[in-house]
């Protein structure tokens, strides 16, 4: 039986988040379809035919899926559901919204934020903030399941050529409508792909103080994060949190400024593959965890960090 | 109108939980256990919401042991009018709570359910969503906002490049993200008034819920340690190794 993963997407092209589910998808095996729910979105389902390991696009174009609506995009997938051994979606902010009304509208459990697959039935999952990792089996008809973008490798977005099919949309439900968006405007690359990333904590003082920061990620090509105490000060806006409230990433480097490494925090970055903490307290937590620690002041630190670079 | 508060009882925010010598969950035997702080949040949410004339009445209701009873206790000292808790002694997943709580809400008729996006143990982000699906009613989570009028609300949602809003028509589902607001310190004299207050006890069966596990835990490990607590001496160091020891940076 084929996977079908349900793409992200801005209609114009498909969202890298996307990638690590069709890896995801390969892992578990059978065909691999991807449903392309979108307004005008032929550019995006273009770009799904080209994604290596494809077997076959699947597009509904209507105006009610100009936005993922949680209501509308789940009526759609369990009208598509049959014939599929399982769905996924990336555990982003827009798969966990449909996913488990997806699951409950079939009746199964989901199996949320999964990065591993032991085989077509059994998943690990991170619990407890990533604490205690636990490996689950589902006796499910149909495995619902999203996934961990930092679990799986990126496919490659280029080498396919699948076939697209135009499917029929599903009743708007008409339960909800979006009203606005306030999205942060960033020159910089998106925290959940950066290959680098600059964080800022408690420790940074202010929002202002965040210059720096930016000075020495706009250096590396890095995006800017932050830990929640520095969210919750008030220094940046919530897009920007790393943790298990936040954002979960695994970039190449992740440099912590200011940060002391509570729990929760960690649990968002500590799959990074190198780790440099800068924080003035050496019994910072965040050492623990950290491949260089420099312990100092960080407003001297960074801008040299930055010259030196 | 009325609102409906689920709370689950977990771990205790602050404890560092251990994964069991015998691999099947962490330990839970005298360890702290507090509500879900988001859920927290929801109760607050719900109270502010009576507070400021929209809503009539809260009820809260919890779902496992007979120690959830103090869960209870807590969201009827922030505010909640009473509670109901669903005893049951397995463990109870977000399909079979929201299952649960569908029953409910059929019973209660509330015109908006608040719920914590997230319980902070198994961490899955779907009870709200699940339960939405299953009444048939509109869902919006993750929310940092929530302003009600004329039988729908607007609800401004955290989403991953920032922020969005959303109208949906009431009853609904609202699940609650951590800037939604700050819930109030518990004072002494609620905390009292709360033992007064009415707490029902209903088993699943009486409501005619399967809560069958459809996930099974095979095992539960420890994650891998990282081999971190090396230090630098000076930036010059740190730019030495980052670029020919560990090779992250030209």
């Amino acid at each position: 039986m084929a996977v079908l993963v349900i793409a992200e997407h801005d209609n114009a092209s498909i969202k890298p988040a996307t990638l690590n589910a069709v890896t995801a998808a390969q892992k578990i095996g059978g065909p691999v379809h991807i449903l392309v729910a979108g307004s005008g979105c032929g550019g995006a389902a273009a770009a799904a035919a080209k994604i290596a390991g494809v077997a076959k696009v699947r597009v509904a174009d209507a105006p009610h899926y100009a936005h993922p609506l949680a209501e509308s995009l789940a009526a759609l997938v369990v009208a598509l559901a049959e014939g599929y051994s399982h769905l996924l979606a990336p555990a982003t902010t827009t798969g966990k919204n449909f996913m488990p009304r997806v699951a409950a509208l079939l009746d199964v459990a989901q199996i949320s934020d999964i990065i591993a697959v032991e085989s077509p039935d059994t998943f690990v999952r991170p619990i407890y903030a990533g604490n205690a990792l636990a490996t689950v089996q589902s006796s499910d008809r149909v495995k619902v399941v999203t996934v961990r973008t930092t679990g799986f490798d990126a496919a490659k977005g280029e080498g396919g050529s699948a076939p697209i099919e135009a499917v029929s949309a599903a009743p708007d439900p008409g339960l909800s409508r979006l009203v606005g968006q306030e999205l942060t405007k960033s020159a910089r690359p998106e925290l959940t792909s950066a290959r680098v990333i600059v964080s800022g904590g408690r420790g940074m003082g202010s929002g202002e103080n965040f210059n720096i920061l930016e000075a020495l990620a706009d250096k590396l090509g890095a995006a800017v994060g932050a830990s929640r105490a520095a969210v919750d000060s008030g220094f940046v806006p919530n897009d920007y949190q790393v943790g298990q409230t936040g954002k979960v990433v695994a970039p190449e480097l992740y440099i912590a400024v200011g940060i002391s490494g509570a729990i929760q925090h960690l649990a968002g970055m500590k799959d990074s593959k190198v780790i440099v903490a800068i924080n003035k307290d050496a019994e910072a937590p965040i050492f623990q965890v950290a491949d260089y620690g420099l312990v100092g002041d960080l407003f001297q630190a960074v801008p040299e960090l930055t010259e030196k670079l | 109108m009325k609102i409906l508060v689920p709370v689950k009882r977990v771990v205790d925010y602050n404890v560092k939980v251990r994964v069991k010598a015998d691999g099947t969950g962490v330990e839970t035997a005298n360890v702290k256990m507090s509500m879900n702080p988001f859920d927290e949040i929801a109760c607050e949410e719900a109270v502010r919401l009576k507070e400021n004339g929209v809503a009539t009445e809260i009820v809260a209701v919890s779902i496992g042991p007979t120690q959830c009873q103090e869960t209870l206790r807590t969201a009827l000292a922030i505010g909640a009018d009473r509670a109901i808790l669903v005893e049951t002694g397995v463990e109870v997943q977000p399909l079979a709570v929201a299952k649960i709580l569908r029953k409910i809400a059929e019973k209660e008729s509330p015109q908006i359910v608040i719920l914590g996006k997230q319980a902070i143990d198994d961490d899955s982000n779907q009870t709200g969503q699940m339960l939405a699906a299953l009444l048939g009613w509109p869902q919006a989570t993750f929310a940092s906002k929530v302003k009600i009028a004329d039988g729908a609300a607007e609800v401004t949602r955290e989403v991953d490049g920032g922020l969005e809003t959303v109208a949906i028509k009431l009853p609904a589902v609202v699940t609650t993200d951590l800037r939604l607001n700050e819930p109030r310190y518990v004072t002494l004299p609620n905390i009292m008034k709360a033992k007064k207050k009415q707490l029902d006890v209903v088993k699943p069966e009486d409501l005619g819920v399967d809560v069958t596990p459809r996930l099974k835990t095979l095992k539960v490990q420890e994650p891998a340690k990282r081999k971190g607590g090396a230090l630098v001496k000076s930036v010059d160091e740190l730019v030495d190794k980052l670029r020919n020891e560990a090779k992250a940076i030209p």
